[in-house]
C-alpha cells in the first residue's frame, strides 16, 4: 500500500493546523479582538477639535517622560446623567420582554412544525427563514404604514367597530415589541426546531400510556428536555436586541430610548467619540454574562453529541 | 394528541400571517397610486418607473451588491477555514478563544462591531497609513469580519456530518492531503459553501449599522439610501424595491428548492 511517508504526513498535518487555525485566528484577531481594545483606550480619553477627535491617551515628555491620562469624565457622565441610565435599563428592559414574547410564539409554532408530518415540516420551516432573506430595514418600514395613527391597522380597527379613534402605537415601547418579535422570530424558532426534532417522543408516549396527562406531560417531560433549545434562542433574541439600533430608531418615541439609538447619536450627531466608546464598553459589559452561558451551552451540547 | 391539535395550528396560522401579511401590504401597497401609502386610490407602475430613474439609489444598489459579492467569497474561504480547524483539529491551544471569537459575531449589537471597527481604521490610517480613506475596503472587511462565522457554522455543520470514507480511500491510495482536500472533502461540502456564499451576500446586502460606521464619503450603500428615504417618511417607491427585492428571493428558493429535489443525494 502506498501510503505517504509518515513524515510527509505530518508535514502536511501541520501545515494545514496552521492554515487552518492561524488566518481566521489572525483575521478575527485584528478585526474582532484588537477594536475592543481601542474602544476601551478612546472610552478614557476626552473629545478634542481634532482629527481624529479625540485626546491622545499617552504622550512622550521629552527626557524618557511618559504622561499617561486616564479620563473618567465619560463613565462619569453617564453614572451622573439619569438619560444614560435610563437608556440602559430600558434596553434590558425591552429585550427581556421580547424575548418573552418570541418566546411564548415561537415555542409552539417550533413545536408545532416539529410533529407535523414529515413532508410538510420542510416547507414550513422555509417558510419561517423566507423573510429573513428579504431585507431586514424594509421589512421594519412595513410597520410604520401599518402602526402610524392614520395606518392599516387603526383604519382596520375603527371599520371594525372596535376603536372609535386611532390609537397611539407608532413611536412606543409597544412598537418596538411588534417590531423586534416580527424580526428575531425566526431566531427563536430555528433553535428550538432543532432541539425538538432531536427529542426522544417514546417518553411521551410511555407518559401517556401511564395514564399522565398531556399538559402535565409536556411539563415534566417536553419542556425539561427542550431546555437547551429555549436558552439558545432565548440568548440569540436578547443579545443583539439589547443593542438594537434600527428598530428604535423607526419605530420608537422619545421615551423608549434604547442605548444602541444613544450610542449612534453620540457618535454620528454630537461627535462624541470618547462617550459614545464609553457606552459601547458599558454596553458589551451588560452582555458578557448572557453571552458565557450561552457559551457554555454550546460547548456542553457539543460534548453530548454522539 | 391528534385531537388536541387545533389550538397549536391556530397558534401557527397567526404565526405565519404576522409573518406575511405586513410582506404582502408592502406589495400591494407598491401598486398604488397614491404617494400616501395607506391610502388606495388606484392601480399604477409609476413608482418602478421613477425607482429605476433613481440614479442615486442605482449607484448605491450597484455598490452594495459589488461590495456583497466580494464579501462573500472572502467570509466563505475564510469560514471555511475556520470550520476545518473546529471539526478537523479537535485538539488545540486556544481553541476555546477560537469558539468564542467565531461565536460573538453572531450576536454582538452592530453598533458595537461598527464603532469599534472604525476606531480601528482610524487608529491604523493614523499610525501606519493604512486604510487610506473608508469606503469600499473597509466596509468589506468590517462585513467579513461578522459574515464569515455565519459561514464556519453552515460548513461546520455539514463538515461534522460528512461520510469520510471516501476521504480515506483516497490516502489510503496515496494521494496527498491537500489533493484530498481539493477533489473530495470540497465537492462533498460544496452545497454548504454555496448556501453559505448566499448567506454572506444577503447580510452584507442588509446591512445599515456596521456600513454606516465604516463608510467615508462617497460611499453610500443601499441600506443607507434607504434609510434615508425613510427617515423622511414612508415613501412607494421603497415599497417598490421591496417588492424586487422580494420577488428575486423567492424565486431563488424556488429554484433551489426544484435542484435539491432534482437532486436528493446532493443533500
Amino acid at each position: 500500500m502506498p501510503a505517504p511517508p509518515p513524515n510527509r504526513a505530518k508535514h502536511a498535518h501541520r501545515t494545514s493546523r496552521l492554515v487552518n487555525i492561524g488566518i481566521p485566528y489572525l483575521w478575527l484577531g485584528l478585526f474582532f479582538l484588537l477594536p475592543f481594545a481601542i474602544v476601551l483606550q478612546i472610552s478614557l480619553a476626552e473629545p478634542a477639535l481634532a482629527q481624529p477627535p479625540y485626546t491622545a491617551l499617552w504622550q512622550w515628555v521629552d527626557e524618557g517622560l511618559l504622561r499617561i491620562e486616564i479620563n473618567l469624565r465619560n463613565f462619569m457622565m453617564v453614572a451622573e446623567d439619569d438619560l444614560y441610565l435610563s437608556a440602559l435599563l430600558n434596553s434590558l428592559q425591552v429585550a427581556f420582554i421580547c424575548t418573552l414574547l418570541c418566546l411564548l410564539l415561537g415555542y409552539p409554532m417550533a413545536y408545532a412544525i416539529a410533529t407535523a408530518p414529515e413532508r410538510w415540516r420542510i416547507i414550513l420551516l422555509m417558510l419561517i427563514v423566507l423573510p429573513f432573506w428579504t431585507s431586514f430595514l424594509i421589512r421594519v418600514y412595513a410597520w410604520i404604514g401599518i402602526l402610524k395613527s392614520n395606518g392599516l391597522l387603526n383604519d382596520l380597527l375603527i371599520w371594525l367597530g372596535l376603536i372609535d379613534t386611532p390609537l397611539a402605537i407608532l413611536h412606543t415601547n409597544t412598537a418596538i415589541y411588534i417590531g423586534v418579535v416580527y424580526s428575531y422570530l425566526p431566531f427563536m424558532i430555528l433553535p428550538l426546531y432543532a432541539n425538538l426534532t432531536r427529542l426522544d417522543l417514546s417518553l411521551l408516549e410511555a407518559a401517556a400510556d401511564l395514564g399522565c396527562r398531556p399538559m402535565r406531560a409536556f411539563l415534566r417531560v417536553t419542556l425539561p428536555l427542550s431546555m437547551a433549545g429555549i436558552v439558545a434562542g432565548s440568548m440569540l433574541v436578547f443579545i443583539p436586541v439589547v443593542g438594537e439600533f434600527v428598530i428604535p430608531d423607526l419605530l420608537g418615541g422619545p421615551e423608549s430610548l434604547m442605548v444602541g439609538k444613544l450610542l449612534w447619536t453620540e457618535f454620528f450627531s454630537n461627535k462624541d467619540w470618547p462617550l459614545a466608546s464609553a457606552l459601547a464598553i458599558l454596553l458589551l459589559a451588560l452582555l458578557v454574562v448572557p453571552f458565557v452561558m450561552m457559551q457554555r451551552l454550546q460547548q456542553r451540547m457539543e460534548g453530548s453529541r454522539p | 394528541m391528534r385531537r388536541r391539535r387545533w389550538p397549536l395550528l391556530t397558534v401557527l396560522a397567526f404565526g405565519y400571517a404576522f409573518l406575511y401579511v405586513p410582506i404582502l401590504l408592502l406589495i400591494i401597497y407598491s401598486f398604488n397610486e397614491s404617494r400616501l401609502v395607506t391610502v388606495w386610490t388606484g392601480f399604477s407602475t409609476k413608482w418602478y418607473v421613477e425607482l429605476f430613474r433613481n440614479q442615486q439609489l442605482l449607484d448605491a444598489a450597484w455598490l452594495s451588491v459589488r461590495i456583497a459579492a466580494v464579501n462573500a467569497t472572502l467570509a466563505v474561504v475564510l469560514g471555511t477555514l475556520a470550520a476545518n480547524a473546529l471539526v478537523r483539529h479537535r485538539h488545540f491551544r486556544g481553541r476555546t478563544g477560537f469558539e468564542l471569537l467565531l461565536t460573538a459575531p453572531l450576536v454582538m449589537p452592530d453598533v458595537i462591531i461598527g464603532l469599534s471597527l472604525l476606531l480601528l481604521f482610524v487608529a491604523m490610517q493614523h499610525t501606519i497609513g493604512w486604510p487610506d480613506g473608508r469606503g469600499f475596503t473597509t466596509i468589506t472587511i468590517a462585513h467579513v469580519t461578522f459574515s464569515m462565522a455565519y459561514v464556519a457554522v453552515v460548513v461546520r455543520a455539514r463538515l461534522s456530518q460528512m461520510d469520510r470514507s471516501l476521504e480515506e480511500a483516497a490516502m489510503d491510495l496515496g494521494a496527498r492531503p491537500l489533493r484530498v482536500y481539493l477533489t473530495i472533502t470540497l465537492p462533498l461540502i460544496a452545497p454548504a459553501l454555496l448556501s453559505g456564499w448566499l448567506l454572506a451576500f444577503t447580510l452584507s446586502l442588509d446591512d445599515l449599522v456596521i456600513a454606516s460606521f465604516v463608510a467615508g464619503p462617497g460611499s453610500t450603500t443601499l441600506p443607507m439610501v434607504i434609510y434615508s428615504s425613510v427617515r423622511m417618511g414612508v415613501s412607494p417607491q421603497i415599497n417598490a424595491l421591496a417588492t424586487i427585492i422580494v420577488a428575486v428571493v423567492t424565486l431563488a428558493v424556488v429554484i433551489a428548492g426544484i435542484s435539491m429535489r432534482r437532486g436528493p443525494e446532493a443533500r
